[in-house]
């Protein structure tokens, strides 16, 4: 710890939050509503809405490739291997996912494809008892329940719709099915704020090869909002004008939902909020005995060390990090994969993803006029929607057809056949420009007892401490699942009956390559449950061991489901704020007996 | 930094977001900086930055290979992509300034592990050059620059598919394959990144495929399917193409 170099001592706050993303931008409304003197600490820059006024986004070099809105690994590395044997290394740059860094966090350059998790999704393991013959999920599969139900999270899902303006088309009201929207969705309260966005081509041949194989396509749930928006805080969003430069960019039209766009400005104004930037808090610190954290210690702008004492900490910088934290803490028993105890860095866990470019001679898609959300999905795949049993797996995808980006250092796909440069390669991609259209699919990733996040023994961050520890690698039972929708995706591709076309899919035998982007939905590894051996947090997401530590992030979840985390994860916030201001604050200590 | 406040800055865009601008006059919107005015410099007038004489000969030649001028479009030489890879080189992401780069460097890991040599994007290209102008000094006795195009292409083709030895040319742990993806993600990055960076001469290359640059505004062209949209591109600095 910091004993070697004098430490700064602040004044005390009555609650600290490290990490101002879209979780401690929650937080910071919930707990300053309740009263109390919040400060937010935030490791990267300050970030306004100034900062992307137009035309600055839309710069896909300076943000799309070299992913200026980013956590910077010469900051912060993860270091990634496959298996317990392996020596992990680190993610030099960023390839496979990409968190944020600055206020506003991933929330700024998010995509903003919004869902809600299935009632099933919360309670996995149960209906896998259930529903499943015994035997049927491998020995190492260590899926469990949330610990929270859908019917206790949907006044969150609810209200955080309404701060987000979330445009979409609701598939069940009250229980009520609505043609059009997701059918295989739990029920809402209320519709959606806002109408869908309205979709390009490519949405609609989606539409229509799916309504043909008797699949129910319905409108992405958007961040990208379809009208004027007032949300509850007072704050306003334009309509999305489909600038193009949406994922991986900041909003160039205040039209994304983000922490900026939806409450800073807002929380910005309460007299008993304040944050500060540049400050990254390197340990959560402990009393004597471990029980208590007096505070947090972090590493300022100018390199001073500061201690911020504090009545109650709140985790709140993204999962990766937030996991990282509680290991240099000392919060919590670390995950031990040989010995099978402990619970920080268990249930590690990702996104099951796959592709399918198709080629079109004559038909005009303008992938310029683009958003992240704009997209057709269906859910006729998912965990509770079919039998996945008689295909040998649990689990299911989305498949979506999206027209996010056409910027064209990232987005010039070329068929299968196609020289890879010269002459050919330029003439591959003038004709195909404009021509061509994809689908993918997002789904589950079961846990499993080798997929776990740990300290790194040999690589350390520019403070001196360990890098974090990623071990992660494919499974049968995830694979079987995406060769399923392979097929599904293939039948899709044949309604549309294009001259060609190029699929990415994960096969047997292929390992976690970490070279391509493939999600930032890293989930798990310290995940809420109702049972301390097996899990880090409690059902409010109050760690077991330390009280008035509560952890905010998609480390909660205990496997991660197909659909996007976002939605879940600010409802497990409000779920969070909704148990720290009615029980925590009257009584401080542990929410549930251990 | 503005000095407009942000509430007023929002209402702003609050207001032209719902008056819907034709894409037509967006770039009215757009502060028209001193660049726009100013004619990107010729290739052959550009001194380079951080590349010397030889190492230009050869990075002009590999462009000219890779992205060659034809009846289909601009080559990377007409578009200024060599200009591109110089000040890229010579800026931070050539000095690797996000880049996780403390040791150990284990480079005998697996690839799918990605990039782990103890080279910046500058040591990189120095190595990789230096590498490739030996084996062309051992196996054609002349510079790549050099030779004729068929046999820069045999070259290139065998980079791409890792088939030079570069542990014989003493530059291990560089190989040839990851050179050449580097050489070739900038190629394409000089070539369809904004004007503002030094390739794209004229937007050439977003013209050639049809892509709109900066204008970002679609709104109405969202619902009008195949139909091919009708306006050239806009740049960061305000040019029209
Ligand atoms: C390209 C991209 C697309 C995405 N698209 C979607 C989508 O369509 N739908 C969806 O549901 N989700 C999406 N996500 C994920 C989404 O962005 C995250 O789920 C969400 O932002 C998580 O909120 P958070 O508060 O946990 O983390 P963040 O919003 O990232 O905030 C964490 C903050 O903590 C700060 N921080 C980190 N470490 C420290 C420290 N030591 N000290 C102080 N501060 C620290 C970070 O700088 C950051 O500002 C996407 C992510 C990316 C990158
Ligand atoms: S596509 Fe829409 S929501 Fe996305 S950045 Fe552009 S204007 Fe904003």
């Amino acid at each position: 710890m910091a004993s070697n170099s004098t430490v700064i001592r602040k004044e005390p706050v009555d609650a600290v939050i490290v990490g101002l993303g879209w979780t401690g931008s929650i937080m910071g409304m919930e707990l300053t509503d309740a009263g109390l003197n919040v400060l937010a600490l935030e490791r990267g820059n300050d970030r306004t809405n100034a900062d992307f006024t137009y035309p600055k986004p839309a710069d896909e070099l300076a943000y799309g490739v070299r992913m200026e809105m980013m956590q910077r690994p010469s900051q912060a590395a993860i270091t990634i291997r496959r298996n317990l044997n392996e020596t992990a290394l680190p993610n030099r740059y960023l390839t496979s996912f990409l968190p944020g860094d600055g206020v506003g966090g991933a929330g700024v350059h998010w995509t903003g494809v919004l869902y809600r998790a299935t009632p099933v999704e919360l309670k996995l393991k149960s209906f896998a008892d259930e529903h499943f013959d015994k035997g049927f999920l491998p020995d190492d599969m260590t899926i469990q329940d949330y610990g929270v139900s859908y019917e206790e999270l949907e006044p969150h899902y609810d209200f955080f719709e309404k701060v987000c303006g979330i445009s979409g088309q609701a598939g069940n009201i009250n229980g009520q099915l609505i043609e059009g929207g997701n059918p295989f969705e739990g029920p809402r309260a209320n519709p959606y704020p806002l109408p869908p966005l309205p979709g390009t081509y490519n949405n609609a041949l989606f539409a229509q090869a799916t309504k043909n194989l008797g699949w129910h396509p319905y409108p992405y749930p958007s961040a990208n909002v379809s009208q004027a928006w007032k949300n509850p805080y007072g704050m306003q969003l334009g309509p999305c004008n489909f600038c193009g430069f949406c994922s991986k960019y900041g909003c160039l039209n205040y039209s994304k939902s983000s922490p900026q766009t939806c409450i800073l400005d807002a929380l910005k104004r309460r007299e008993n909020f304040a944050y500060r930037t540049n400050c990254e808090v390197t340990r959560v610190e402990l009393d004597s005995d471990g029980k208590k954290a007096t505070g947090v210690t972090y590493i300022d702008g100018d390199g001073n060390r500061v201690f911020q004492p504090a009545e109650l900490v709140i985790v709140a910088s993204y999962a990766l990090n937030n996991v990282r934290l509680l290991l240099l803490s000392g919060i919590g028993k670390p995950y031990d994969p040989v010995a099978n105890t402990g619970v920080v860095g268990r249930n590690y866990s990702y996104q099951m993803t796959g592709s399918i470019d198709m080629f079109f001679d004559d038909i005009e898609f303008n992938p310029f006029v683009a958003a992240g959300a704009n997209g057709q999905v269906i859910d006729d795949f998912s965990p509770d929607t079919f039998d996945s049993a008689r295909h040998g797996f649990i689990g299911g995808s989305y498949i979506y057809t999206a027209q996010g980006s056409g910027a064209p250092i990232s987005n010039t796909p070329t068929p299968g056949d196609a020289p890879k440069w010269g002459s050919g390669w330029k003439k591959a991609v003038k004709d195909n420009y404009g021509h061509s259209m994809s689908m993918g699919t997002t789904g589950t990733n079961m846990a499993y007892r080798d997929c776990y996040l740990s300290l790194d023994p040999n690589y350390r961050d520019p403070n001196g401490d360990p890098l974090l520890r990623m071990t992660l690698d494919w499974h049968d039972n995830d694979i079987r699942m995406t060769r399923f929708m392979r097929e599904r995706m293939l039948e899709i591709v044949r309604e549309l009956n294009p001259r060609s076309h190029v699929e990415g899919f994960k096969n047997f035998g292929d390992h976690y390559d970490t070279r391509h982007y493939q999600s930032t939905h890293n989930v798990g590894g310290a995940i809420m449950g109702t049972d301390p051996s097996t899990s880090a947090l409690n059902r409010y997401l109050q760690s077991w061991d330390v009280h008035n530590v509560f952890v905010m992030g998609a480390n909660a979840f205990p496997q991660n489901m197909q659909h996007n985390p976002t939605g879940t994860v600010a409802a497990l916030t409000y779920w969070s704020a909704k148990a720290i201001r009615e029980q925590y604050l009257k009584n401080p200590g542990p929410l549930m007996s251990a | 930094m503005s000095s407009m406040p942000d509430d007023e800055q929002r209402r702003d865009f609050m207001r032209r977001s719902l008056t819907l601008i034709p894409a037509v006059s967006l770039g009215s919107g757009v502060t028209l900086t001193a660049s726009a005015a100013e004619e990107p410099p010729a290739l052959a007038d550009y001194q380079p930055s951080f590349f010397n004489t030889d190492e230009w000969q050869f990075i002009l030649a590999a462009c000219d290979q890779l992205i060659p001028s034809d009846e289909h479009g601009p080559g990377a030489l007409e578009t200024n992509v060599p200009i591109f890879i110089d000040k890229e080189l010579y800026g931070p992401f050539g000095h690797a300034d996000r880049w996780y780069m403390q040791g150990p460097f284990i480079t005998d890991g697996d690839p799918e592990l990605g990039y782990q040599l103890p080279y910046t994007p500058r040591e990189l290209y120095r190595h990789g050059i230096a590498a490739v102008e030996r084996y062309c000094q051992q196996e054609h006795d002349k510079a790549f620059s050099a030779l004729d195009a068929a046999t820069r292409d045999d070259i290139l083709g065998r980079l791409e598919q890792d088939k030079i030895d570069f542990a014989a040319l003493d530059a291990a742990p560089l190989t040839a394959g990851v050179f050449f993806s580097f050489l070739w993600q900038n190629i394409r990055e000089g070539y369809f990144a904004d004007p503002i960076y030094g390739g794209n001469k004229h937007m050439g290359a977003w013209k050639m495929i049809g892509f709109t640059g900066a204008r970002a505004n679609f709104r109405e062209w969202v619902e009008q399917h195949n139909v091919p949209y009708p306006l050239g591109p806009v740049s960061l600095s305000g040019e029209r193409g």
